[in-house]
Parts: C-alpha cells; structure tokens; sequence
C-alpha cells in the first residue's frame, strides 16, 4: 500500500508540471508587452522595471517558463500588486476559507447523494423514487449562485434564521457555532448541484450492479436482501462512485467561486475574481497553480481510497 | 420516426421539449416583438414591480426594460451555450476517436494532455483564460468550450476504444480500409449516438457555466447582457427589488430543467440497453402471478409442475417455459438438456425466484420441496431456503462471484446466512469445504479474491459455496460451459463424487450429451420452453424416440470417427414470442403432418417417476414407447 | 501438390508497460518460434485451450499483428506483415462472434461491397454481380442485402460472415472458432457448408476451435498447440487416436464422451505456467504424468514419430 501511495505521488510530478505548463501558456497568451499587461493599471515604470527583472520577462519563453517555476518551487509566487503583499501568504489564507465551504459542501454531497442513489434504486419506479429522481432534477437545473440567493431572500431576509452573508459575525462572533451558523447556507447551495450529479451515478451504479451475476448469486444463497443492498451491492457500486466523488470535488471548488462571491465568504475564488477584474495576474496564476495542485493531491487520496475498495487494482 | 416516437413516450422529456420549444420561438421571433429597446437607460423608472403600466416584467436598476432584456438576454445566452456545445463537441470527439482508434503511444499522449486539463476544477480553467483574454462574451464562449472538450474526449475515446477492439474494425482492415475511412465510416456512426447523448446531457451545463462567467462580470460586458450578467447586476439590489433577480433566475433555471429534462429523454431512447428494459433492477424474488389452478403435487423431494414463466416486455410476451413438469428424488442427477432459447436455465431459476423481474413472471404451476410450494411462501421463508435446502451453480464463476470479496469471506456469508455461529468456526467450516473440493493450499486460498485464481478453482468455489449448508437439492446451470476441457473433465468428477458420497439430488442444466451421457440418471430434453422428451439417459440416447432428439445426437460430432460430413438439422429454433401452433419442432420436422401443426401435443408415456418408462412429445414417435 | 502457406520461425512477444523503476522486462511470449507448411486445398485444424496462443498466431496470419520475428509466405509470396490490406487478397478472417464482426450500423450490402471496392477497386454492376453469386454459393437470400446485422440470428450473421470473407476471393481462410457460438443443430450447417465451398473454391482453412470433436469431423491435419508452442501434429484420424504427446492424450481424454464412464484425467493443477515467469524445459512438465528430470531442463523439439505425425516430447506415448 505504501509503495502504491509512493507511486502515485510520483506520477503525480508529471501532471503537476503538466499544470504550471499550461497555465503558463495561457497566460502567455497576453497581447502586448508582458510586463505592462500584467500589471495593468499597476503598470508604473518602477513596477515594470522590477517585474521584468523578477520574472526575467526580456528573456524567451522557455526561459522564463522556467524562472517562473524555479521562484514557486521556493515558494515565491511573486507579490500582488493590488492587495501589496506576497501571493502566497494572500492564497493560504484564502484557501482556509475555502476549504471549510468546500470541504463541507463536498461531504454533505457524498453523504446525501450516495444515500439518495441507493434508496432511488432500492425502490426503482416507487415513490420515493420518484420524489428523489425530481429533487434532483430541479438541483441540477438551479444556478448555485441563484439558489444561494433564493435562499438569503427566504432564510436570512424573511424568516430571519440565519445571517445574510459572511464567515464569522463581525461583532461577538468568531466562535464554531458562529462559523456553523453562516455555514449552513453557503455549504447547502453549493451542494445542491453535486449532490444531484451523485445521487444520479449512485443510482445508475446501484441499479447496474443489481443486475450483475453475483447479486443472484448472493441471493441464491440466502442472504438477507438489506445486505444484498447495502453489502454487496453498494460494496460494488462505490467502485465507480468513488471516482466521481474525486470529480466533484472539482465542482465543489468551482462552484465555490460563485457561492463566496453571493455569501462574501472570504476564500479563494473570490480573490481570484478580484484579481482578474483588476488584471493582477501574478495574483491569478499563483491561485490557479495553488488551488489545481491541491485538488491534484486530493485525487491521488480519491485514487487510494479506491485501490482499498477494489482489489483489482494493482497496487 | 422510431427515436422520436420513443422520445415523446417519456413524459417528462415530452413536457421538457414542450417548455424548450416555446422558449426558442419566443426568443427567434424577439426582433420582430414590439419591445423597448433592451438597453435604454431611464433613471426616473428605476426598480418598477412587475405587471406595471408599460413594463410587465418590470424594470432594472437603470430602469431598463425587464421583459425586452429578459428575452434578448435569452437570445444570447442560448446562443452562446450552444456554440460553445457544438465546439466541445466536435472537437473533443475528433480528439476522442483518433485517441481510441489508434490506441498505443497516440492515446497514451493525447490522454496525458486530457488528464492535464482535468486536473483543474474546471473553472480555475476558464478563469485563467478569461483572465488572459480578457472578459468578454466571446471569451468566455471560449473558456466554456475549452474546458468541456476533455470530457467529450475522454467520454468518446472510452467508447472508441471499446469499439476499436471489435472484429467487425478487424473485418474493415481486412477488406482494405485506410484508418481515415475506418474512423469515419465505421467508428463514427457508432458513437455518433454517444455524442449526442453527451451532448443533449452536457448543453445544460455549458449555459449554466457561461451564464456563471458573466454573472461574476467576467462574460457579457454592458451594456450588452445575457441571464448571467443580468443576475450580476442585480445582485446588488437582492433585498430592495428581489424581482430584478428573481427574472433571470427563473428563466436560466427553465431553460436548464427543460433541456436536462429533453436530454435525459434522448438518453433514454438512444441507449439500447434502456430500449430492452434492462436497466430496470431484478426484484429480489420473481414475480409470480399464477392465472389458472395450482396443480397438485407428489411425493418427490423436489417436484415442479406445469411450471410456466414469461418475460413481458412491453407488450411482448416470451413464453420461455411452458409448462415444464419434472422431479427428482434424493442422491438422483437429473440432467435437463437443451439449445439456447429453449427455456432450460429459465427453468432451473424459477425454482427459487432468481428470474429477473421485471420482466420474468411465474405464471403457472407449482414447485414443491418436500411438500411445500416455493412459489406462494413468504419471502423470508425463501429467504431461508435458498442456500440452505435448494443451492445453484452458475455458469461463470468469474461473473457470479462477487469481485470485490475475499472467496472465503463468501464462503463464511454463505454459511452463516443461515447458520448462527462464531466467524471462526463458519471459517473452520469453509476450510473444509474448500479442502472438500480438492483445491490445493485450502488455507492460503482462503484470503484469495476471485480475480486471483483460475477458472476451474473458481468452479470449485462455486461448488463449495454451494455445499455450504448441506443442501438437499443443488441445481447447476451449465457449471462447465466457461471451462476448458481437460478443467472440465475434473470438475465433472467432483461433482459426480460429492453426489454419490452425500446423498445430493442434482439438476444438471447443459446442452452437451457428452456430460448428460457421463454423470445423470435420467435426462429431459426442452425444446422451445417445452420438454419433449425425458427417460432414462441411456435408453433416450440409445433410442430417442422424439425426432428432435435424434436429429440432435446426430448433429453433435464425436470424437474418433475422422473426417465426415456432419448431420444438420435445417432452420432454426422458434422465437418464443411467437410460437406455431402444435408442435414447435414441426416446421423443422421432416416427419411431420398436418396433425402436428394443430392443436396441442401431449407429452406421453408414464408420469416422470423413479424407474419409469419414458415420456414424449409426438405423435409419430422414432420409437413406440411402453 | 503446392504449398499454400509457410511459416518460418514465426513468433509474438507481447512487450510489458514499462515501469519507471526497475530492470526492463522480457514481455509476454504469446507464440514461440513456430514453423509450419500448409498445403493448398488443405484444412488445418489448430486446437488448444485458451491462453495457447491460437488467435494470436490467427492475427498475425492476416497481417493484423505484426509478428515479431519470422517470416509469412502465402503461395510463394510475403505479403508486409502487418498491413492488413495487402493481405486481404490472398487471406481472409471468419470471426468468432458473428454478430460482433459486423457493423451494427451498415446495411448487409455496404459489408460485402467494402472488400470488393477497396481490394479490387470494382465498379457498381461488378460488384453487384459478384455479390448475387456469393450470396448463391452461401444458400443466403439476396433480400437479406438491405437488412441490419441485428436482424440476423447466429447461424445467418455468420454465414455472412463467410460470404464477405469470399467476397475478397482469397487463396486462404482462417476460422477462429467459427461454430463455437452457436448452437449444435445450426453448427452442422455452417460446418458443411464450409466444407463444400472449400471444395468449391479450391480454398485452403486454417481451422481454430477448442472442440476436438468439431475439429477432426473437419481437418486434414491438426497441430496441437500448449502455451504459445506447437505439441504435436498429425493426420486428424491418427492424432486422437493414437496421440504421442501426453498432452494431447489429456485433451482426448477429457472430452466427454457418450458411454464412457467419468474419470477424472488428472489430478495436478490444471494451470497454466505463469507467461511473466515461464518455466524451463518443457511447459507441460508441471502436469505430466511422464515428466522426468529432462523435462524440466530442455524444452523437447518437434521430432517425427510415426508417418506424417510430428510431437515434441522427451518421452512421447
């Protein structure tokens, strides 16, 4: 198992590389002089001097490719010209933030929608069935940033249960049941839709699975039918759950960007709007980088999770 | 025709097509409107509720008409999500194919690029070009399109590759087919119907995600606006006029539940496996729903009578068994032979309700162990049966055991699904089995997966979880049908000794005479869900008095006889959903007459008993039978 | 008579992924060096159980897989291994699954006009006429030309199967377990049918099945092969009958046959040796019953044992 671990941190080198290349490509894909383009409005003659030194930006392409990823490998992502401090020390503490939302929202959609697959196949045209397949084609169809408005109206502005946006109450606040409290509502709207996308798959593994071989074989031996369902069947249908639970993980930190901006939750998708309206590019490609390699290493987690579940896969 | 019969049968994507249409004629004729100009700006009138004079939407923050923006705002918001559909479509696809169909160094570097892009959750993507281009609509018709292109190509190329490993690719090679004609004249109508379904199921999402680009400021630019922007900008002014969101909400959400709605429908009906119904999940027993009476039964340890059972599906009706009479007696093998389609497994699965249903149904008859009807129990009476009275052995031990479990965890379930006992005792008992079926190194085998071992010691799993509760009947469904001869040989042996050593009743499902000639007592032979002969093995193959039956040992080659021309029997077997009248074998008969194309033909002879003459299905039999 | 094939020393090494660490593996050897003459107008027969390596040696035959050493001779000339195209006239495939190898979404006379066009470049009356006398010579109605293969049952999928393989007018035809998929009353058809249109066309098969029964009732001559090498071959009378090879007398012995009692042939394990870790000396020594000290140090050549039967043993029955 260590030496499985090992071997995908490894392989992971080449897609993160793989990361940093494209962005930086994309990024070279700014018209004009570079130095003025990135810095945008920030563009006075001293800032471009000291950008082109720092970046090597008279230099060709490859070359500065790799002065760029030889300054993040040492942490030095460069300093923002709008917030006026280092990048990184501006993403790490924006990336908290995100992650409680994030993170949040991420086990709330595995948890309801795994539970919501099973019980739609379970009772395959039933009732609950039914009930379940039409909630989760009105969540996939919202808008999370519509929804999370929807709500602040409902929830915030009419009954008055839950406060309108932030993380933390700015007077009093600061403590768990203050975060939870603004919590709820962000981390539901941006659930909904990844909690829809899972309870679909779980549903159509479960129902595939059920019709497998050693499902019959399983019951031609007696077993009770709630471990039919639960043991056997979930058991097998989380082989292809699991790897969508990895892909929503990037839907969760991609809707999150819409959520933060309606809840003004500071995290890292806000900043990173921030940025590109005020054209502070250092500030874009270090989150982009930043935030893609932590759900790089989050999928190699996913990948391990799922090499525990299938012994098929060699390890 | 066909597709779009199918399509509107679903209710729901009927309503969805229904909403999607009206909203698509609303917004191509909306040049044509009397509207106010979209982008007027008039201050005095800003925030104006719904349904006032001369705005019924209302009006925005600059008090701009909401009805004329709301639908040209659609306009371009459609527009635009389609466009970017199309791209990612076309050439994610392209990329999907060639990936597939070359297979080697070309796929394994395409797929490390797609892996790349995917590696961004994938708005971190489309904001950092939206970043490097600037905002602006076009832009981020271009972040859209980018960003869904890995997954059309990586959804197409897993279909591709399926395809690329089929003989009828091998076929067009063959025939002198260059690659750019095999990818476009034999690949792409295959996953045509994939990129489609991907497409009608991913439009949605595109809409959604640019709509998401220029709510944030990033898409449309003023004073042009799409739905996304609209919402932007109304954000704002969320609390005091909650209608200037609430509009473009509604519409965006519309639009996205009616095409998801319509995109599920055409899922449903271009996916073949949904066509046949298969992919609604068997019920843990079959259904039975017996019309006529409930026959009587006899002293037999396992006796099924005039067992019918049908698969409805849709309104065909397969009659797969009709009316199978058979029994055996304790320590008998009773081998029940047959050709594909002739009812033999259908047969051997209704004896517990492990018939998929839907669409299996129980129709008719009665099956009894010691007495009691299986078919009319409690479920949780079955429940208790299955396994421990009345085992199977299926065909294919690598799809019938689960692949995730480790063999001797399935052998201790098994055991003490019905048996309450310690997990180490229920692992000493399956030990033992595992020993009992002669596998060599028992204990190490114990913590094996299923993938990990051949398939003869597969088989030989099997066959122990079947012995796992000392049942009193086992039934195997062509047990060695998966198996290479000389593996076959072995386990047939195994089987043949645990019969005899404990006493088992057997019933042998196969379409091979050799293995009925080796290990049963008495044989029937079915026939288009029917039995048309039964006896004896040695006496039926000796002397088959039914003219399929003869016909049939006469087709199957033997070994040691040299090169000769082979007996056939012209035509082929019945489809069960249309049966001819009489006697099913007739049109292939050469012995037949009028007489056998009317009216049904009983099975005659003595009742199927211990010792008994022989029973068959003809009115002109090759043999009179006493 | 002529000879309709030649194969010299023909063999197929499957590489292994490589790993970023560790030494460079050897691969998967499929077929070991195999050498082979087929006469014209013979039917081979080539039996094994699966994992011997029999469709890989039936690919690479078509050119679909490129051998990794040896050469292809077909009638005295070597087509470029692995350009199916330039095979394509002179050997052609009947697959297995006969509804698999038919494009599901072509009509039945769009696949039988791709080889004629593409191969022979004909024009539309050419290949129309050519078509209406093989669908004659393979009983199928001319009807059938504007149907889908899913209208199809086994026994008529595959006899289109062997119609499109004719359509290319080839010196030789190779049948991967041409009847395996169907049933035992439509088997019979196809296999007389095969068996007329050989004599017919003055064809050369090569026969794959793992169905000793089926396979004697067709061939000439058979080869026995056992994990990628060839075991024994002889006339199809003799070889069952009087087997040299211990091998080929298990394969005999286990088919089961009608009024012999059950007995269980062997009682070691049946597997294979691991094809990542071949053992030395001869692959079947771990089974058999006569395997002595040289078994497991020298793998045994092909030798001649009796008139026209060939097995490779150290101490042949």
């Amino acid at each position: 198992m260590g030496s499985y671990i090992l071997k995908r941190l490894v392989s992971a080198i080449p897609v993160l590389l793989g990361i940093t290349v494209i962005v930086f490509l994309i990024m070279a894909m700014i018209p004009g002089d570079p130095a003025t383009a990135i810095l945008g409005s920030y563009a006075t003659p001293d800032n471009v001097e000291k950008l082109n030194r720092d970046l090597g930006l008279d230099k060709p392409l490859v070359a500065r490719y790799f002065i760029w990823l030889g300054n993040m490998v040492t942490g030095d992502f460069g300093r923002s010209f709008s917030l006026n401090r280092p990048v990184l020390d501006e993403i790490v503490e924006r990336f908290q933030a995100t992650l409680v939302l994030a993170g949040t929202a991420w086990v709330l959609c595995a948890v309801l929608g795994i539970l919501a697959g099973v019980v739609s196949a379970a009772r395959q045209y039933g009732f609950a069935d039914k009930a379940i397949t039409f909630t989760v084609l009105v969540g996939i169809s919202i808008p999370s940033f519509f929804l999370g408005m929807m709500m602040i109206l409902l929830f915030a502005v009419n009954l008055r249960w839950l406060p309108v946006s932030g993380m933390y109450a700015i007077y009093g606040g600061g403590d768990l049941p203050d975060l939870l409290r603004h919590l709820i509502m962000p981390a539901l709207a941006l659930a909904a839709v990844a909690t829809g996308v899972v309870a679909r798959l779980s549903r159509s593994a479960m129902l595939e699975v059920l019709r497998q071989d050693y499902i019959r074989t399983a019951r031609a031996k007696g077993v009770r039918e709630s471990r039919v369902i639960m043991g056997h069947a979930l058991r097998a249908a989380m082989v292809s759950i699991i790897p969508v639970l990895g892909i929503q993980a990037g839907f969760v930190l991609s809707g999150s960007v819409f959520i933060e901006i309606v809840f003004q939750w500071p995290g890292v998708g806000r900043m990173l709007v921030d940025a590109i309206l005020k054209r502070d590019i250092l500030l874009v490609q270090g989150g982009v980088v930043f935030v893609a390699a932590c759900y790089v290493l989050f999928n190699i987690a996913v990948d391990v999770a799922q090499s525990l579940l299938d012994p098929r896969i060699k390890t | 025709m066909n597709f779009l019969a199918l399509l509107f049968r679903n209710r729901l994507a009927a309503m969805g097509a229904v909403v999607l249409s009206l909203i698509l004629a609303l917004v191509l004729i909306t040049p044509l409107l009397p509207l106010v100009d979209p982008d007027v700006i008039d201050t005095g009138n800003r925030f104006k509720r719904p349904f006032t004079e001369g705005a019924l939407l209302g009006t925005d923050h600059l008090g701009r008409d909401l009805l004329s923006r709301l639908l040209w705002g659609t306009r371009l918001s459609l527009a635009v999500g389609f466009a970017a559909a199309v791209i990612a479509a076309v050439i994610g696809s392209a990329v999907g194919i060639v990936a597939g169909y070359f297979g080697g160094r070309v796929d394994n570097v395409i797929m490390r690029v797609i892996d790349m892009l995917m590696a961004f959750p994938y708005i971190l993507l489309a904001l950092a070009i939206v970043a490097a281009l600037g905002p602006g609509l076009i832009n981020a018709l271009i972040a859209v399109a980018a960003v869904n292109i890995p997954f059309f190509a990586r959804n197409i190329r897993g279909i591709a590759v399926g395809l690329a490993g089929r003989e009828f690719i091998d076929a067009a090679r063959l025939a002198g087919m260059g690659h750019m004609r095999i990818m476009l004249t034999e690949l792409l109508p295959n996953v045509l119907p994939v990129i489609i379904i991907a497409m009608s199921t991913t439009v949605g999402w595109m809409i959604l995600e640019t709509a998401g680009l220029s709510f944030l400021g990033l898409g449309s630019q003023p004073p042009q606006a799409d739905l996304g922007s609209m919402l932007g900008e109304a954000r704002a002014a969320l609390i005091t006029a909650p209608h200037t969101s609430i509009v473009p909400g509604v519409m965006i959400f519309l639009i996205v539940m009616s095409i998801n709605l319509l995109g599920d429908g055409v899922r449903d009906a271009l996916d073949p496996r949904l066509k046949s119904g298969a992919l609604s999940r068997p019920m843990a027993r079959t259904k039975v729903d017996r019309k006529g009476p409930i026959p009587a039964g006899s002293d037999a340890l396992m006796d099924i009578r005039e067992l019918e059972t049908q698969f409805h599906v849709k309104k065909r009706v397969y009659k797969a068994v009709g009316g199978v009479t058979l029994s055996v007696r304790p320590g008998e093998c009773l081998g029940v032979i047959g050709e594909s389609g002739s009812g033999k497994s259908v047969t051997a699965l209704s004896v517990m309700g492990l018939v998929a249903s839907p669409p299996g149904v129980v129709t008719g008859g009665a099956v009894r162990l010691n007495g009691e009807d299986l078919l009319d129990m409690p479920f949780e009476k079955l429940r208790q049966a299955r396994g421990d009275k009345v085992a199977y052995i299926f065909q294919d031990p690598l799809s019938t055991l689960h692949p995730l479990y480790k063999v001797g965890d399935q052998l201790v379930e098994a055991i003490r699904s019905h048996h309450n006992v310690s997990n180490r005792e229920a692992r000493k008992k399956a030990l033992s089995l595992l020993k009992d079926v002669r596998i060599p190194n028992a204990e190490s085998r114990l913590d094996n997966y299923p993938h990990e071992m051949s398939g003869g010691m597969r088989q030989r799993v099997s066959i122990a979880m079947s012995l796992a509760n000392d049942p009193e009947v086992i039934i195997a469904d062509e047990p060695t049908t998966a198996l290479d001869v000389t593996v076959q040989a072995q386990i047939l042996a195994l089987l043949d000794d645990l019969r005899r050593s404990r006493g088992l009743a057997i019933i042998f499902i196969t379409h091979d005479f050799g293995v009925v000639a080796q290990l049963c007592d008495r044989v029937a032979v079915m026939y288009a869900g029917r039995i048309v002969e039964e006896g004896p093995t040695q006496e039926v193959l000796d002397a088959p008095a039914h003219p399929y039956t003869k016909r049939l040992i006469a087709c199957v080659p033997e070994l040691g006889q040299g090169r000769r021309e082979l007996a056939a029997i012209p035509g082929l077997p019945p489809v069960v959903d249309n049966l001819p009248e009489g006697c099913a074998f007739a049109p292939r008969c050469d012995k037949a007459r009028d007489e056998c194309r009317m009216g049904d033909v009983a099975l005659r002879g003595g009742a199927p008993r211990a010792g008994a003459p022989r029973a068959v299905r003809c009115l002109f039999p090759e043999e009179e039978i006493a | 008579m002529t000879l309709a094939l030649k194969l010299t020393d023909l063999s197929k090494t499957f590489p292994l992924p490589k790993t970023l660490f560790g030494p460079e593996k050897p691969g998967v050897r499929a077929v070991r060096p195999l050498s082979l003459d087929v006469q014209q107008g013979e039917t081979l027969g080539i039996v094994g159980e699966s994992g011997c390596g029999k469709s890989t040696l039936a690919r690479m035959l078509v050119g679909l897989l490129e051998p990794t050493t040896g050469t292809i001779e077909i009638e005295g000339k070597a087509p470029d291994t692995g350009n199916p195209a330039e095979f394509g006239k002179l050997i052609q495939y009947v697959f297995q699954d006969p509804i698999s190898s038919l494009n599901p979404r072509k009509t039945i006379r769009q696949i039988m006009e791709s080889p004629l066009k593409r191969l022979y470049g004909m024009g539309r009356r050419d290949r129309a006429q050519r078509i209406a006398d093989i669908f004659d010579s393979v009983n199928l109605r001319e009807e059938f030309l504007d149907r889908y293969p899913h209208e199809f049952s086994g026994g008529q999928a595959q006899r289109i199967g062997i119609a499109r393989a004719l359509a290319a007018a080839p010196r030789i035809i190779i049948l991967d377990e041409p009847v395996s998929a169907l049933d035992v009353s439509v088997q019979a058809q196809v296999l007389n049918l095969l068996a007329r249109l050989r004599a017919e066309f003055n064809l050369t098969y090569l026969f794959i099945s793992h169905d000793l029964a089926v396979v004697e009732a067709v061939s000439d001559r058979i080869v026995v092969l056992y994990f990628g090498a060839v075991v024994e071959v002889g006339k199809a009378e003799e070889i069952f009958a009087n087997p040299k090879h211990p091998y080929t007398h298990l394969l005999a012995s286990s088919a089961p046959v009608v009024g012999r009692p059950l007995t269980a042939p062997e009682q070691k394990g049946t597997e294979l040796p691991d094809p990542l870790n071949p053992p030395p000396g001869c692959a079947f020594a771990g089974r058999c019953p006569r395997a002595s000290d040289i078994c497991h140090r020298q793998d045994p050549p092909l030798e001649r044992m009796g008139d026209d039967q060939f097995a490779a043993c150290h101490h042949p029955l």
